[in-house]
């Protein structure tokens, strides 16, 4: 998709880099020549841009990277700092129904088929927590007989094949050239057709913005040296993230020693987010 | 003042996110008025092509109500994007893996189409009334010759082949436009209840049922409001049309939900309990029972009976406002339905549908009946009707 999604971007950029010219043009014949230097600087940035040699700053050259996240679930206890630290690094809106990332709970109890499933948005989790800002889980199965219980740290795939940036009918939502899915904020028209597609439950609409909005893996920080919030705060070490370019990086270790597994991979979206210790149930 | 964003209840195990329903009731909308356009077309080309002669009162009359719903057609999307002075981004640089994008060459292309077949339809009348008038109308009609006026016999044949040409044109435009709408939710395969192989094959004659529904009514209203008889032939060859057509709608239903129920792939369960309850009014009592099972059966039995006059014209009329209450019906239990189960197969949400707001009922009301407004006025300044000088072509 990365291929499909590029020289959209590549395509965009060159017509606005002639929109800018034809505007160059216009604004010289009409003799205002204070506007021709503004789209020539736009579009000699913009071309600098596409040819994808640094990216998204000077010194970050994104054809160098193939990031990648695991998730180790054996060993995640349900703290939620993770989505905590999302909702502050992220700007994410301060509400108990729209995440970049979370954490499911699920429960098996004695005697019981049927298994038991809520993350942190769930009203008694949040009757629990007492605020729509601080999360929680709640001792709600401290009375029952748990046979298996287990937490899972959910966030966007940033699928190989992303179903977000095939639908997208303006190229807003593309795969950069070190494997994450973004969403440009100036592009997005606000259509909500990439939330529709996401089988995860990924995206979704920021109303103050008007615009979809999703996990970037943090892209601000990892283009810098940078660990993601939620790898950062993790106390236990659950989320693993890194470069799969580099061999011995925590990502490639994580991948090479464990039988790691994706989500839904029946959809043929290739996500780039491994898991070590889910269940069946978990998808 | 009302929250900006409505959290969905919800029962059992659902993604956080999709606690929010982002599609509303303006998305149901869009795929009605765009099926209403395809199945006025129809009928119009049932006439311009195939040479159904009942269809004649109604030919004229489908060429507009198609452009005057095709023009709104795309309102109800501009309300409902976050940024809706971007849309044109979507034309400009459109990301060609979507099947969103091309909806503005779609949308564009076939009203060019619409209003050029138009031009030829009602071009002896343009003339007459620019020869004729010497108002501000006159100079309208004037402007709209294009600096022709040649009416004769040549020039009309001329102009014929035009529109045969156009309307065969419009057949597959009209109709990939719909089919095309149909394939934006078939081709979604992360909701087990949109993404089916049938589904644009099921807006398709779903559309052409509720369109021609649509004509039946609009004729049947316009005589009487011009207090002249209603020609029996012509609501009969609408009924047979609308009666065909259900046969083929409510057997591609049919099949679509028995696919799923079948095939019993994972969620199954939840999609079970979810069309036994929930849905059960909306789809099976009031889409397919009352809508679409009621109107096949009556016009079944005033073919069978040979029913004719009044008793006629009153008995299509209601089962054309049927259909019409039947396919709004279908899009919502897509559009909406296919929310309200959960991407998990593992919960159910229930939208809740706001009166006032920019996407809440009233809007959605009158989207769905502003086209009639506009039509009127265009009626006003091209009358369709087959008595008028408009049917030079006829």
């Amino acid at each position: 998709m990365s291929k499909d999604s590029k020289p959209t971007l590549t395509a965009r950029r060159a017509f606005l880099a002639k929109l800018g010219g034809a505007a160059t043009c216009a604004g010289a014949m009409a003799g205002a020549l204070a506007l021709s230097a503004a789209p020539a600087v736009s579009a000699k940035a913009e071309a600098a841009a596409a040819d994808g040699a640094s990216f998204p700053t000077k010194d970050y050259d994104w054809t160098k990277h193939e990031w990648g996240f695991g998730v180790d679930a054996t060993k995640c206890i349900g703290c939620l700092r993770c989505v905590e630290a999302c909702k502050r690094e992220n700007d994410v809106p301060a509400n108990a129904h729209q995440f970049r990332t979370w954490v499911e709970r699920y429960v098996h109890l004695d005697g019981d088929d049927e298994v038991h499933i809520d993350s942190q948005q769930d009203p008694v989790n949040i009757a629990a927590s007492g605020s729509e800002t601080t999360f929680r889980f709640a001792n709600r199965y401290k009375d029952a007989a748990v046979y298996k219980a287990f937490f899972v740290p959910k966030l966007c795939n940033h699928c190989t094949h992303p179903s977000c940036v095939q639908v997208c009918p303006t190229g807003a939502t593309f795969r950069t050239e070190d494997g994450v899915v973004l969403v440009d904020p100036t592009y997005c028209i606000g259509c909500r057709y990439c939330v529709q597609a996401c089988p995860y439950g990924a995206r979704f609409f920021n109303e103050e913005k008007g615009i979809a909005d999703k996990c970037t893996w943090c892209y601000h920080r990892i283009t810098k040296g940078l660990r993601p919030a939620c790898v950062e705060v993790c106390p236990v070490g659950a989320r693993i993230f890194g470069d799969q370019k580099d061999k011995d990086s925590p990502i490639s270790l994580f991948i090479r020693n464990n039988r790691v597994q994706v989500l839904k991979a029946e959809m043929g979206n290739a996500p780039n987010v491994f898991y070590v210790g889910i269940d069946k149930e978990v998808d | 003042m009302e929250p900006i964003i409505h959290f969905a209840p919800y029962t059992g195990w659902v993604y956080p996110n999709e606690t929010v329903i982002e599609w509303s009731v303006l998305i149901a909308v869009y795929p009605y008025l765009t099926g209403l356009v395809a199945g006025a077309f129809t009928v119009s080309s049932l006439y311009q092509v195939f040479g159904f002669e009942r269809l004649k009162p109604v030919a004229h009359l489908a060429l507009l109500t198609s452009l005057s719903f095709m023009i709104f057609v795309p309102t109800p999307l501009l309300l409902h994007l976050g940024h809706p002075e971007r849309a044109f981004n979507s034309t400009i640089t459109p990301h060609l893996t979507s099947a969103m994008a091309m909806f503005g060459f779609f949308a564009s292309f076939y009203v060019a189409l619409l209003i050029l077949e138009g031009w030829f339809a009602y071009r002896p009348f343009i003339v007459e009334q620019a020869q004729k008038r010497s108002d501000l109308l006159g100079k309208f009609y004037r402007l709209l010759t294009l600096g022709s006026y040649d009416v004769s016999e040549h020039a009309m044949r001329y102009d014929r082949k035009w529109i045969f040409a156009l309307a065969v044109i419009g057949i597959p435009a009209a109709h990939g436009l719909h089919g095309y709408v149909g394939f934006m939710y078939g081709s979604l395969k992360s909701r087990e209840w949109w993404s089916s192989d049938l589904m644009p094959v099921i807006f398709l004659f779903s559309a052409i049922i509720s369109g021609v529904s649509l004509l039946a009514v609009l004729y049947v209203a316009s005589c009487r409001m011009r207090k002249i008889p209603v020609d029996v032939a012509c609501v009969k060859g609408l009924a047979y049309t609308i009666w065909a057509f259900i046969m083929v709608a409510l057997v591609l239903e049919s099949l679509e939900f028995a696919n799923i129920v079948y095939k019993g792939r994972e969620g199954v369960d939840m999609i079970m309990q979810y069309v036994t309850g929930p849905l059960l009014i909306p789809y099976f009592v009031l889409q397919i029972g009352i809508g679409a099972l009621t109107p096949l059966l009556w016009l079944s039995y005033m073919i069978w009976r040979g029913t004719t006059g009044k008793a006629m014209v009153v008995g299509v009329t209601i089962c054309a406002c049927l259909v019409l209450f039947s396919v709004f019906m279908m899009r919502w239990n897509v559009v909406i339905g296919g929310q309200e189960i959960s991407k998990t197969g593992k919960g159910l949400l229930s939208y809740h549908l706001p009166f006032w707001g920019k996407e809440g009922a009233l809007v959605a009301m009158i989207l769905t009946l502003a086209p009639l407004g506009l039509l009127y006025v265009l009626t006003r300044l091209f009358p369709p009707w087959a008595d008028a000088a408009t049917h030079a072509h006829g």
